[in-house]
């Protein structure tokens, strides 16, 4: 079976972020690492594999030089290769063109079953995977706390966390599934996986390999523009006071003001 | 005017004030038509009424609820395709990301996620999104149409506007795609007898601070007192001491209440993430450098096991 995990590699949170002239997220200027909502999804990939489904898994990722940083992490995790679509024309593309990239990189390596995390931590718009799953015309599940894989009946079935109700699901295979992160803590790579991560193979992919033309993605294709970027207002100075044993007196007061009470 | 389709998923959700918020909101864009997903109930229809439904196009098939995304996702792109709408409307859920993702592919449009603002532009929908965890506004639009908007709960106030609502019965069919999954069971999620916490107009808010399950117990005092929706941090809900469903900031819910009560709550960027579109914010702390007393418009430097309970005192014997 072929497992194939979605990952990207995001800006640090706790890092500074700014806009670049274009308005799009400045990647080159701030330190990156592996989405931490898509080690969920690496973490059960190899969790799969070591209860026993016999699957290889290959990593795929979409973004500049740097972002093989995010594969060589999750290979430490576990797993056998990885992909790394990069190309300067994909710079500032949308969700749309995004799923585009991946879905034709996905046929051309290959799947049985895509995973990858409820969000990225960036954009955090949870809509790539069900935009994958559709041009590739497979399954999707998202929001998944759980999963097992029957190779045998072609299935996956997910346990999936909605607002109202958690379902039971069962997927046919190839599908997508993306993971929340109940699904399970991500390990931490040992010294000896890291240096032995170093040399599993990754594959780099341009845009012409995949059959895809440069007007097809990027800023220039994107079917939403940014007009304006602007730092929110910043909230007014409250009042900070120490408690003195009247604390609670002073909180009552406040909400009685403020017609919470 | 142009039409404006926004999906209710479920006739439970036609009386909900999230879907009055989405119903003002598509009224500054064009006309909203509401895509009603279940029984065309004549109370839910009547409500969605009230704040300005002028079409309710009802898809009413079981198939819907057993097939999920894509079959609800399918039922709006037949009728963007038939209507040609000015925009697409959904309120930001688990559901409609998958639903928002689907129709966008398919037709090939724009899609702005977790809007707090709408209005219109020269060219289309103008679209508001708080990003970075907050910090930033970004202010987008749709080059290519019907933009696909979703919209999360109290960004915008709900207002009525009376219309006599036209309601129409959609063909389901529930195609190949959709039928390769399907829901097996559903478990729905024990009621706490609380406001919603989306929707909440007062949510108070429990952090790694409170130090137990039985410190826990307080904060969900203070909020039945107040009437209020509880919430937590992750390290809360990792720890058990409540819920998952309680969880705000980047992977739980993000809430936008009139009053936030937080207390042992440091404030990490990504439970901020989660809290910082709300009105007004009260916070406990014992640390004075706590990020949240920064943002806080009443902050108190104190210990959650002593000001809690005073302040349930307090409360109880004022509201007595």
């Amino acid at each position: 079976m072929r497992i194939v995990v979605l990952v990207k590699y995001v800006p640090e949170p706790t890092a500074q972020w700014r806009f670049a002239d274009d308005l799009t997220v400045d990647r080159a200027g701030i330190e990156g690492r592996l989405s931490e909502l898509d080690e969920h999804a690496v973490e059960q990939a190899v969790r799969l594999v070591e209860g026993g489904l016999d699957a290889e898994i290959t990593y795929l990722t979409v973004g500049p030089v740097r972002a093989a940083e995010g594969l060589r992490k999750a290979l430490a995790m576990g797993g056998d290769a990885g992909v790394h679509v990069e190309d300067p024309a994909i710079h500032g593309s949308d969700a749309l063109a995004t799923s585009l990239v991946l879905a034709e990189a996905l046929r051309r390596q290959g799947f049985d079953l895509v995973l990858t995390g409820m969000a990225s931590t960036d954009a955090e718009m949870s809509v790539v995977p069900a935009m994958v799953a559709d041009r590739l015309d497979a399954a999707l599940v998202s929001f998944a706390s759980a999963l097992t894989v029957d190779p045998q009946a072609g299935t996956v079935t997910v346990q999936r966390d909605g607002e109202g109700a958690v379902d039971e699901v069962v997927a046919q295979l190839p599908a997508v599934v993306a993971v929340t992160d109940q699904a399970g803590e991500a390990r931490y790579p040992a010294f000896r996986a890291i240096m032995a991560a170093k040399k599993k193979p990754v594959t780099t992919w341009s845009l012409t390999d995949l059959g895809i033309s440069p007007d097809q993605v990027g800023l220039a294709a994107s079917c939403a523009v940014v007009t304006q970027a602007v730092p929110a207002p910043e909230r007014q100075a409250g009042t900070v006071l120490v408690d003195e044993g009247d604390a609670a007196v002073q909180v009552a007061d406040f909400l009685t003001t403020r017609g919470f009470l | 005017m142009s039409e404006v389709l926004v999906l209710v998923p479920g006739a439970a959700d036609a009386v909900r004030s999230s879907t009055f918020g989405l119903l003002t909101a598509a009224r500054r864009l064009g006309e909203p038509s509401v895509v009603l997903v279940g029984p065309d109930d004549p109370e839910a229809v009547r409500a969605l009424g009230e704040y300005g439904a002028a079409k309710v196009y009802v898809a009413d098939s079981p198939e819907l609820a057993e097939y999920g995304s894509v079959a609800t996702a399918e039922v709006l792109v037949d009728l963007a395709r038939r209507l040609a709408p000015a925009a697409v409307l959904l309120a930001s859920t688990r559901l409609s990301k998958d639903v928002a993702g689907i129709v966008a592919v398919r037709l090939g449009s724009g899609v702005l996620t977790d809007a707090v603002d709408v209005r219109p532009g020269s060219r289309g929908p103008v679209v508001t999104q708080s990003v970075f965890a907050g910090t930033h506004l970004v202010d987008s639009e749709a080059v290519r149409g019907p933009v696909v908007i979703t919209l999360r709960p109290n960004a915008v106030d709900p207002e009525p506007a009376p219309v006599p609502p036209a309601v129409e019965r959609v063909e389901v069919t529930v195609g190949e795609a959709a039928r390769r999954v399907r829901v097996v069971s559903r478990t729905a999620k024990a009621s706490s007898g609380r406001p919603d916490l989306s929707e909440a107009s007062v949510v108070v808010a429990g952090g790694r601070g409170v130090g137990s399950a039985e410190g826990f117990a307080v904060v969900e005092r203070l909020a039945d007192l107040l009437g209020a929706a509880v919430g937590a941090t992750r390290p809360v809900t990792d720890e058990k001491w409540c819920s998952h469903e309680y969880q705000i900031g980047q992977t739980g819910r993000t809430v936008a209440p009139q009053l936030y009560l937080a207390t042992g709550i440091s404030g990490a960027i990504q439970h901020r993430a989660g809290m910082q579109g709300s009105r007004t914010i009260v916070a406990i702390n014992k640390d004075p450098k706590a990020p949240i007393l920064a943002i806080a418009d009443l902050g108190v430097v104190g210990d959650h096991h002593v000001v809690l309970p005073r302040l349930v005192e307090e409360i109880e014997r004022r509201t007595q």
